[in-house]
C-alpha cells in the first residue's frame, strides 16, 4: 500500500531527527569542527520539532499508516516535550562534551534517534508499533549512558541499562504476543471490544505493565535508576529523567486509556506502584550524599507522584472517559513541569562538576550561595518546584495531582503523597541549606569555581528557569490545551 | 482607593527588588532603604483604619479577579475587622525588626533585608486573601524566607531549627491543601465566600447520609485545624518553636512572634470556624484541654528555663494556648479577646525579644546565670524590661491584661472549669517573668565584665518607646481595637451558628450575650478602678 502524503507529514517530525541523525554520522569523517556538529544537531531537534507543530496545523490529527500511528493533540504534546527536551539537552551538551574531550557527531546522532524513538512511542497507536519505538529509543540510551568510556561508572552504568533494559523489553514484548494470541489484533483501538474477563489478556497486559514500569522507573522495577543516572554523562542523565520517562508514560496512559481490559483489572495495580514508588524514592533519596543520585531518587519518587494521577486516571476512566480529562491534564502538567526542572537541574550539576564530574558530592555545594549566586539562585528554584512550592510549575504539578486524586476518591493516596511530599521536603531543601548555610569544609577546600557558564548553557537554564516560573503563575494555556475533549482522538 | 490592598502586598516585594539593584556592600543605604520601604508600608497600611467601617461585618477593600480559569482560581482580597489590624501589627512590626537588626546583621546585609521584606508580603498576602488557594500560595511562600532568617543569620544549631520548621509547617500545609481540594471538589470553588455559602446551604454536598457529612466535615475541619494547630503553635505540636526562636536573629523571632504565629490562630477564626461550625463545636473540648495544657506547661517550662529567650519563646506557647482558648470557647467576648491577645501577644512579646537580643548583643549569651544586677549598668533598660515584662503578664492597664481579661470572662460564660485552669496561667506567667527579671537585673553584679555593659543607644531606646508606647495606649485605648473587631468577630460566630440550627447547642454560645463594642471598655475601666 502506498502511503497517502499526509501519512508521511504525521511522522515528519520523526523523520527528519533520523535524517539528521544519519547526516551527522555521515559528516563524522568529514568535519572535526564541534561548531559545525553542534550548529546540525541543533538544526535537527529544532527543525524536528517545529515539524511537530507543521504537522498539527496542515493536516490536522488523524492516524496515518492504516492506523498504526495516530498524531492527535496528546501525541504532539509528547512530541513538543520531547523535542524541547533534545533542543536543550543538544544544547547543553555542546560545551560538556568539549570539556571531556568526547566525540560529538555520534552523541548527537544518537540523542536524535533516541528522540525520534519517544516521538513515536508518544503517537504510536498500535503494539508492535510502540515496540519499535521504545526500542529506538532504549538502544540509544545504553549507548549514551556508557559514552565515557574511560569511566568505570560509565561503564557500569551502560550495562546495567542494557541487561536490566533488555529484560524489560522482553516482558514488553511478551505482553504484547499474550494480548495478540487473545484478541487477535495489535492495534489499540480494535481491543476496545475484547473481552475483559480473559485471564491471559490480563496477563498480557500485566507484563506490559511490568515492561514500561521498568522504562518509567516505578518501584519494584527501579533498582537500576541511581546506577545509570550517576554513571551517565550529566547531560545524559537530563534527557534519561525528563524523555524517555514521559514517552513511556506517554503509552502507558494511552493504553489504560484505551483498552477497558487493561484499565478495570490493573487498576489497583497503579495504586500499590504509586504509594510504593513514592516512599521506595523519598526514602532512598534521605541518605544521598552525591546531588546526582539525589536527584535520581528524587526522579523516582517523581513517577510515584505521577502514577498517583495514573490510578486516578484508571478510576476514573471506568464507564466515564470524559470525566478522567482533568487526571489526564495532571498528568500530562507533571510531565511537562518535570521536565524542565529537571533537565535544568541536571544542567547546572553537569557544569558544577568540573573537568571528569568530579564534584558531585553534597560537601562541593557548601557556600554555593556566595560562589556563584545566580547559579545557587537558579538551582534553588528549581528544588522548590520540585518540592513543590506555589510559584512554580511544580506546585501547579502536584497540585493537579492532588486534585485528581481527591476527585477519583483516592483519598488516601494523596494523604500518602503529602507525606512523600514533607519528606521530599527535607532533602531538597537539605540542598537548598548546604547552598546557602554551610560553609566549605575546611580540609578538602571549595570545589573550584566554574566562573561564566558557556553560552548555550546559560540560555538553557534560562528556558528552564522562565519556563518553571512561567507555568507557575499560567498554567492556563497548557492546561487548556490538555484538557481538550478529543485529546485521544480517534 | 481601589487596588490598596494589592498595594500593600506587593509594595515589600519591588522594594525587595529594588534592594537588589544597590551594590551589596554598601549596607548603610540598603539599611536607609529597607526602613523608608517598611516605615512607607506602615503608613500605607494605616490608610486600611478609615476604609474599613466600623460595625459592618463584611469584607471592605475587595478585590475580585479571575487568575486562572481551570481551576477557576481567583485573585481574591478584602479585609475585615480581624485581619486589619494583624496587617497592621505586621507593617509595624517590619521597620522595628530592621531598626532592630541596623547593627546585629554584619554579614550578607542585603539578602538579610530582601527576606525581610519577602516574609513581610507572604505574611500580609496571607491575612488579605479570600480565596483558599490564594491563602495557600502565600501560606507557603512566606516559609522560605523565615527558613533562610533562621538558618542564615541564626546561632549555632541554626540548621537543625530551619528545617525542623520548614517539616512542620510543611507537614500541616500539605494536609491543608488536600483539604482545599477536597473543599474545591464539593463545591467547584476555591472562593471563601462561596464556599461558605454552598456548605451552609446545602450540607449534603459533603455527603449522603447524616453520618457521612459528619465524618467528612470532622476531616476537613482536623485537615486545615492541623495545619494551623502546628502554626501556633499549640501543645504538643510545639516543639519547633523553642528551637526555632533560640536559633533565630533577633529579627526573625520577632517576626515568628509577632506575626507568623498569629497566622495559624487567624486560620482558625477565618477558616475553621465559619467553614466546619458542627466539628469545631464537636472538637472545641477536646481543642480547649489541649489549649489549656498549652497554657500551663508553657508557663511551667518557661519557670525553669535557664535560658532566656527559650523562656520567651515558651512563654508564647503559653499566651498562643489563651487566644486558642479563646477562640475554641465559642463565646463572643472570648473571641474578642482572642483577636485582642493577638495583636498584644505581637507587640509584648515581640518587644521582649527584642530586648533579649540587645541583651545577646551585648554579652553574646542567653543564659539566665550569665546576667545578674544588670539594673546597675542599664538602668533604662531594665526599665523597659519590666515595663515589658509586666505587660506581658497581664498587668491591668498594659496591653496582655484586656486580652486575657476578655478570655477569661468569655470562657467563664461557657464552662468557668476551663477559665479557672486557664487563670492559673496568668499567674504562673508573673512567676516565671518577674523571676526572671528578679535574676538577671536584680542583685549584685556578680560577672566582671558585666560591670562596663552600655545602657541604650539612642536606637535602641526609640525603639523600646515605641514599644512602650504601643504597650500602654493599648491598655488604655483599648475601645479603639474592640470597636472595629467586634461586628467581624460577631459576624464569625453568627456564620457558625446560622450552619447549625439543625444541631443543640450550649445556648450561651451561640447567641451574643451582651453587645460587645460597650462591654469590652466597660469591664475593662470597672478592673482598672480596683
Amino acid at each position: 500500500m502506498i502511503p497517502r502524503p499526509e501519512d508521511l507529514i504525521r511522522v515528519l517530525p520523526e523523520t527528519i531527527w533520523c535524517i539528521f541523525g544519519v547526516l551527522l554520522m555521515l559528516m563524522q569523517p568529514f568535519t572535526r569542527s564541534r561548531a559545525a556538529l553542534n550548529f546540525t544537531a541543533l538544526l535537527g531537534t529544532i527543525l524536528g520539532t517545529s515539524a511537530t507543530i507543521y504537522a498539527y496545523t496542515s493536516v490536522g490529527a488523524g492516524s496515518a499508516f492504516s492506523g498504526l500511528i495516530q498524531l492527535d493533540a496528546f501525541a504532539i504534546f509528547f512530541h513538543l516535550l520531547v523535542g524541547v527536551v533534545a533542543i536543550l539537552v543538544v544544547l547543553a551538551a555542546g560545551p560538556y562534551l568539549e570539556r571531556e574531550g568526547l566525540e560529538t557527531a555520534e552523541f548527537y546522532a544518537l540523542v536524535l534517534f533516541a528522540t525520534a524513538g519517544m516521538g513515536v512511542l508518544a503517537s504510536a497507536q498500535e503494539l508492535l508499533t510502540a515496540f519499535i519505538g521504545l526500542e529506538m529509543s532504549s538502544i540509544s540510551s545504553y549507548v549514551l549512558a556508557g559514552y565515557r568510556r574511560e569511566s568505570l561508572k560509565a561503564g557500569e552504568s551502560a550495562m546495567k541499562y542494557f541487561l536490566l533494559g533488555s529484560f524489560a523489553t522482553a516482558f514488553f514484548l511478551y505482553g504484547i504476543a499474550f494480548v495478540y494470541g487473545v484478541t487477535g489484533t495489535t492495534n489499540l483501538l480494535k481491543m476496545g471490544h475484547a473481552d475483559t474477563g480473559s485471564t491471559l489478556l490480563k496477563l498480557g497486559f500485566a507484563l506490559i505493565l511490568i515492561g514500561l514500569g521498568f522504562k518509567v522507573a516505578a518501584a519494584p522495577f527501579q533498582i537500576w535508576t541511581p546506577d545509570v543516572y550517576e554513571g551517565a554523562p550529566t547531560p545524559v542523565t537530563a534527557l534519561f529523567s525528563a524523555g524517555p520517562k514521559a514517552a513511556a508514560f506517554a503509552l502507558l496512559l494511552r493504553i489504560f486509556a484505551m483498552v477497558p481490559a487493561a484499565t478495570h483489572f490493573w487498576f489497583w495495580a497503579f495504586c500499590v506502584l504509586a504509594a510504593l514508588t513514592m516512599f521506595v524514592g523519598n526514602l532512598g533519596a534521605l541518605v544521598q550524599t552525591n546531588v546526582k543520585r539525589l536527584l535520581a531518587y528524587s526522579s523516582i519518587a517523581h513517577a510515584g507522584y505521577i502514577l498517583v494521577a495514573f490510578a486516578a486516571v484508571t478510576s476514573l476512566a471506568e464507564g466515564n472517559p470524559a470525566g478522567a480529562a482533568p487526571a489526564y491534564a495532571a498528568v500530562l502538567f507533571y510531565l511537562l513541569s518535570y521536565a524542565l526542572v529537571k533537565l535544568g537541574a541536571f544542567t547546572i550539576v553537569s557544569q558544577l562538576g568540573g573537568a571528569g564530574e568530579k564534584h558531585l558530592s553534597l560537601d562541593d555545594y557548601a557556600g554555593l550561595g556566595r560562589r556563584q549566586p545566580v547559579v545557587a539562585a537558579v538551582l534553588s528554584l528549581f528544588l522548590l518546584s520540585l518540592l513543590g512550592l506555589p510559584v512554580t510549575a511544580g506546585f501547579f504539578g502536584k497540585f493537579y495531582v492532588f486534585k485528581a486524586a481527591v476527585n477519583s476518591h483516592l483519598i488516601w493516596l494523596a494523604v500518602l503523597m503529602a507525606i512523600n511530599s514533607v519528606i521530599g521536603a527535607y532533602y531538597y531543601f537539605r540542598l537548598i541549606v548546604v547552598m546557602y548555610m554551610r560553609e566549605p569544609n575546611v580540609q578538602t577546600g571549595p570545589a573550584p569555581v566554574v566562573v561564566g557558564f558557556p553560552l548555550p548553557v546559560n540560555v538553557v537554564l534560562a528556558v528552564t528557569a522562565v519556563g518553571t516560573v512561567y507555568f507557575g503563575l499560567f498554567p492556563n494555556q497548557v492546561l487548556s490545551f490538555v484538557l481538550q475533549t478529543n485529546l485521544l482522538g480517534h | 482607593m481601589p487596588g490598596l490592598l494589592s498595594v500593600l502586598i506587593f509594595f515589600p516585594a519591588l522594594g525587595a527588588l529594588a534592594l537588589l539593584l544597590l551594590r551589596s556592600d554598601d549596607h548603610l543605604w540598603i539599611r536607609r532603604l529597607t526602613i523608608t520601604i517598611s516605615v512607607a508600608e506602615f503608613l500605607f497600611s494605616l490608610l486600611l483604619i478609615p476604609r474599613v467601617a466600623m460595625g459592618a461585618s463584611g469584607y471592605s477593600l475587595v478585590e475580585n479577579f479571575a487568575w486562572i480559569n481551570d481551576p477557576p482560581i481567583r485573585y481574591h482580597l478584602g479585609v475585615d475587622g480581624i485581619s486589619l489590624f494583624l496587617v497592621i501589627l505586621t507593617t509595624f512590626l517590619t521597620p522595628i525588626s530592621v531598626l532592630a537588626s541596623w547593627k546585629s546583621i554584619e554579614h550578607r546585609v542585603k539578602e538579610f533585608f530582601v527576606m525581610l521584606l519577602l516574609l513581610e508580603v507572604g505574611v500580609i498576602g496571607v491575612f488579605l486573601s479570600l480565596d483558599l488557594f490564594l491563602f495557600f500560595l502565600f501560606w507557603e511562600v512566606m516559609l522560605i524566607p523565615m527558613a533562610f532568617l533562621i538558618g542564615i543569620w541564626g546561632h549555632e544549631r541554626r540548621i537543625y531549627a530551619a528545617i525542623k520548621f520548614v517539616l512542620y509547617t510543611m507537614a500541616g500545609s500539605i494536609l491543608m491543601l488536600v483539604g482545599i481540594i477536597w473543599l474545591y471538589n464539593v463545591t467547584g470553588s476555591f472562593d471563601l465566600p462561596v464556599i461558605q455559602q454552598a456548605l451552609a446551604t446545602r450540607p449534603e454536598l459533603l455527603g449522603a447520609t447524616a453520618e457521612i457529612i459528619r465524618r467528612n466535615e470532622l476531616l476537613l475541619f482536623l485537615s486545615f485545624f492541623f495545619a494551623f494547630a502546628v502554626k501556633v503553635p499549640l501543645f504538643p505540636l510545639h516543639t519547633w518553636l523553642p528551637d526555632a526562636h533560640v536559633e533565630a536573629p533577633t529579627a526573625g523571632s520577632v517576626m515568628l512572634a509577632g506575626v507568623l504565629l498569629k497566622m495559624g490562630t487567624y486560620g482558625m477564626m477565618r477558616f475553621c470556624l465559619p467553614l466546619f461550625p458542627n466539628a469545631s463545636r464537636r472538637c472545641a473540648g477536646w481543642i480547649a484541654v489541649l489549649a489549656i495544657i498549652g497554657i500551663i506547661y508553657g508557663a511551667l517550662v518557661s519557670l525553669v528555663q535557664p535560658n532566656l529567650k527559650k523562656l520567651v519563646a515558651y512563654s508564647s506557647v503559653s499566651h498562643l494556648g489563651f487566644v486558642v482558648l479563646g477562640i475554641f470557647a465559642l463565646h463572643n467576648i472570648s473571641m474578642q479577646g482572642a483577636v485582642y491577645q493577638m495583636l498584644a501577644h505581637g507587640i509584648s512579646t515581640g518587644a521582649l525579644f527584642l530586648l533579649v537580643g540587645m541583651l545577646y548583643d551585648r554579652r553574646h549569651t542567653f543564659e539566665i546565670t550569665q546576667f545578674g544586677g544588670l539594673a546597675t549598668p542599664m538602668p533604662q533598660l531594665a526599665s523597659f524590661f519590666l515595663f515589658i515584662a509586666l505587660a506581658s503578664a497581664g498587668l491591668p492597664m498594659l496591653n496582655g491584661f484586656v486580652g486575657e481579661f476578655l478570655i477569661l470572662l468569655g470562657t467563664y460564660h461557657v464552662h468557668a472549669s476551663w477559665a479557672s485552669w486557664a487563670a492559673t496561667g496568668v499567674i504562673l506567667s508573673a512567676c516565671y517573668l518577674l523571676w526572671a527579671y528578679q535574676r538577671v537585673f536584680f542583685g549584685e553584679v556578680t560577672i566582671e565584665k558585666n560591670k562596663t555593659l552600655p545602657d541604650v543607644s539612642a536606637r535602641e531606646k526609640w525603639i523600646l518607646v515605641t514599644m512602650a508606647v504601643v504597650t500602654l495606649w493599648m491598655g488604655i485605648g483599648s475601645s479603639f481595637f474592640t470597636r472595629r473587631t467586634a461586628a467581624s468577630v460577631q459576624n464569625v460566630l453568627e456564620q457558625m451558628g446560622s450552619q447549625s440550627a439543625q444541631e443543640a447547642v450550649t445556648p450561651k454560645a451561640a447567641k451574643p450575650a451582651v453587645t460587645i463594642g460597650a462591654l469590652a471598655p466597660t469591664s475593662l475601666e470597672r478592673s482598672g478602678t480596683r
